[in-house]
């Protein structure tokens, strides 16, 4: 598909307009706000200091209310809601829950809440929550109520999908990028880890692998139709039969010539330097042009370090679908520097040139205003730093 | 009866270390808690009616493994937090 990005943008947002990124942490939430120029930034927080704050999410179409996916070391998990802004909050009614299970059987229990999605435009009012053991659910009201989305928690496969909750990261097996068609309301994305892509054509009813193409390396079988362990799936707004994801075994694109046609990925992140390989957490694309992104490579050699390859680190963005990637490190340390980004830390913004931001284990944030050419970091001494989402208010 | 409650739950009891409750068993006893102070029940007791990981429950001093424990109106309930790590 042929680059946008030189064209006048139609959607950017003003080049006055403020910023907000919202950091979520180990140790509670923070929001960043900046000035018009996205040069200066004040940290407001915490906001529950000493929660676990998994994902922290505006709702972009009240630009009001927010959602926390929370919970404690004691305390079991929840939601906290705020409908000004992150002034106040108040917990959810009835957090996210698995249903109990009959006298005798094992139920399942959710350890906490990973990733919170907003509905369709549409849909006033709807989230989606995805869980801690591999979870789904459904909102109606803003967040207050949550109910399970049995298509998925009780499908006959779930358990063969899944693998089991041996079968997950060390935080434990989790259900990411819940993804909302922007033309349909009914047809919706879930990645796993583990488990691999899903989708569902009728609004979480029904659910169908979309693994076609990806590598499950060190499996019995490479490309198989379930198990893959994709890090962060992305869907492009403008383009929505364009998904991206950063998987354990490679970066991948999928074109599809219909919503729901043919489905394979293909792996674009062999043209990355074979010194650095194509192995991270996160991808981000442009919200504008379909053939952009940036990943944020990581060490996934041997014993999994999981940091910046050498100490070094760099975003890697394509412009042309993964055809070519181009080191981008102006402005990060040089050296020793071992960096983590997690897949919900980094983010872009809407305006033009794109600000691209990620935040660190380690309790940084960096920012760039020109799409990665410069880098500058924005907040350090935060806590572990589990999400960064770009918010327009 | 009387209640402990726990430093991470006294946003939810208006910070009241001790409580009033009643209930001729833990399982009760929490749901009338949870009528005073909606909510504090899930975050102590998962959806399959298990005490969760972190939290630990005493009754006159006897540490209680379940729900289904009897109480007296003169038993006293300590709700503690255990240790969760760093």
């Amino acid at each position: 598909m042929k680059s946008t990005s030189k064209r006048k943008p139609s959607n950017a947002k003003s080049e006055k307009a403020s910023v907000t990124l919202l950091i979520a942490t180990k140790k509670g939430a923070f929001i960043l706000n900046s000035d018009g120029k996205r040069r200066q930034w004040e940290v407001k927080g915490p906001i529950f200091l000493g929660n676990i704050a998994h994902h922290l999410v505006l709702d972009p179409r009240d630009r009001r209310t927010m959602l926390m996916a929370a919970k404690t070391g004691h305390l079991g998990p929840t939601v906290f809601r705020s409908t000004d802004r992150g002034k106040t909050w108040k917990e959810a009614s009835k957090p996210p829950a698995f249903a109990k299970a009959p006298e005798g059987q094992k139920g399942r229990v959710v350890d906490h809440v990973f990733w919170l999605t907003p509905g369709h435009a549409s849909d006033p009012g709807a989230w989606y929550a995805g869980t801690s053991p591999q979870g789904l659910f459904h909102s109606e009201d803003g967040g207050e109520n949550w109910e399970s989305v049995t298509g998925f928690n009780d499908h006959p496969m779930r358990e063969a999908w899944t693998g089991g909750e041996q079968d997950g990261t060390p935080d434990g097996p989790k259900m990411h990028s819940i993804i909302v068609d922007p033309r349909d309301p009914n047809h919706l994305y879930i990645g796993m880890s583990s488990g691999g892509v899903f989708e569902s054509m009728d609004k979480g009813g029904d659910w169908k692998p979309l693994n076609a193409g990806c590598l499950s390396e060190g499996a019995p079988e490479k490309y198989p139709e379930f198990g893959q362990d994709p890090h962060c799936v992305r869907l492009h707004p403008l383009a929505p039969n364009i998904l991206y994801q950063q998987n354990h075994c490679g970066i991948y694109r999928m074109d599809r010539r219909s919503p729901n046609g043919d489905a394979r990925w293909e792996r674009i992140g062999e043209k990355m330097p074979k010194s650095i390989g194509d192995i991270g957490f996160p991808m981000v694309l442009h919200p504008r042009d379909p053939d952009t992104a940036w990943v944020f490579p990581m060490d996934g050699t041997q014993v999994w370090p999981r940091t910046s390859p050498g100490g070094k680190p760099a975003v890697y963005a394509t412009h042309n679908a993964g055809k070519t990637w181009k080191r981008q490190d102006e402005g990060l340390p040089k050296e020793q520097a071992w960096m983590t980004v997690f897949r919900q830390a980094m983010t872009a913004d809407a305006r033009d040139p794109v600000g691209i931001y990620f935040g660190t284990t380690c309790g940084e944030v960096w920012a760039s205003a020109n799409e990665g050419a410069k880098w500058s970091c924005i907040a350090r001494h935060l806590p572990h730093i589990y999400a960064v989402e770009a918010a327009e208010i | 009866m009387k209640v402990h409650i726990p430093s991470p739950l006294l946003s939810y009891t208006n910070q009241q270390n001790d409580v009033e409750a009643n209930g001729s068993s833990i399982a009760e006893m929490l749901d009338d808690l949870n009528r005073q102070f909606p909510g504090i029940r899930f975050r102590m007791i998962d959806e399959q009616d298990s005490i969760r990981p972190h939290m630990k429950i005493f009754v006159n001093g006897e540490q209680v493994w379940g729900l289904e424990t009897a109480l007296e109106g003169s038993d006293e309930v300590y709700i503690l937090q255990a240790l969760s790590g760093g």
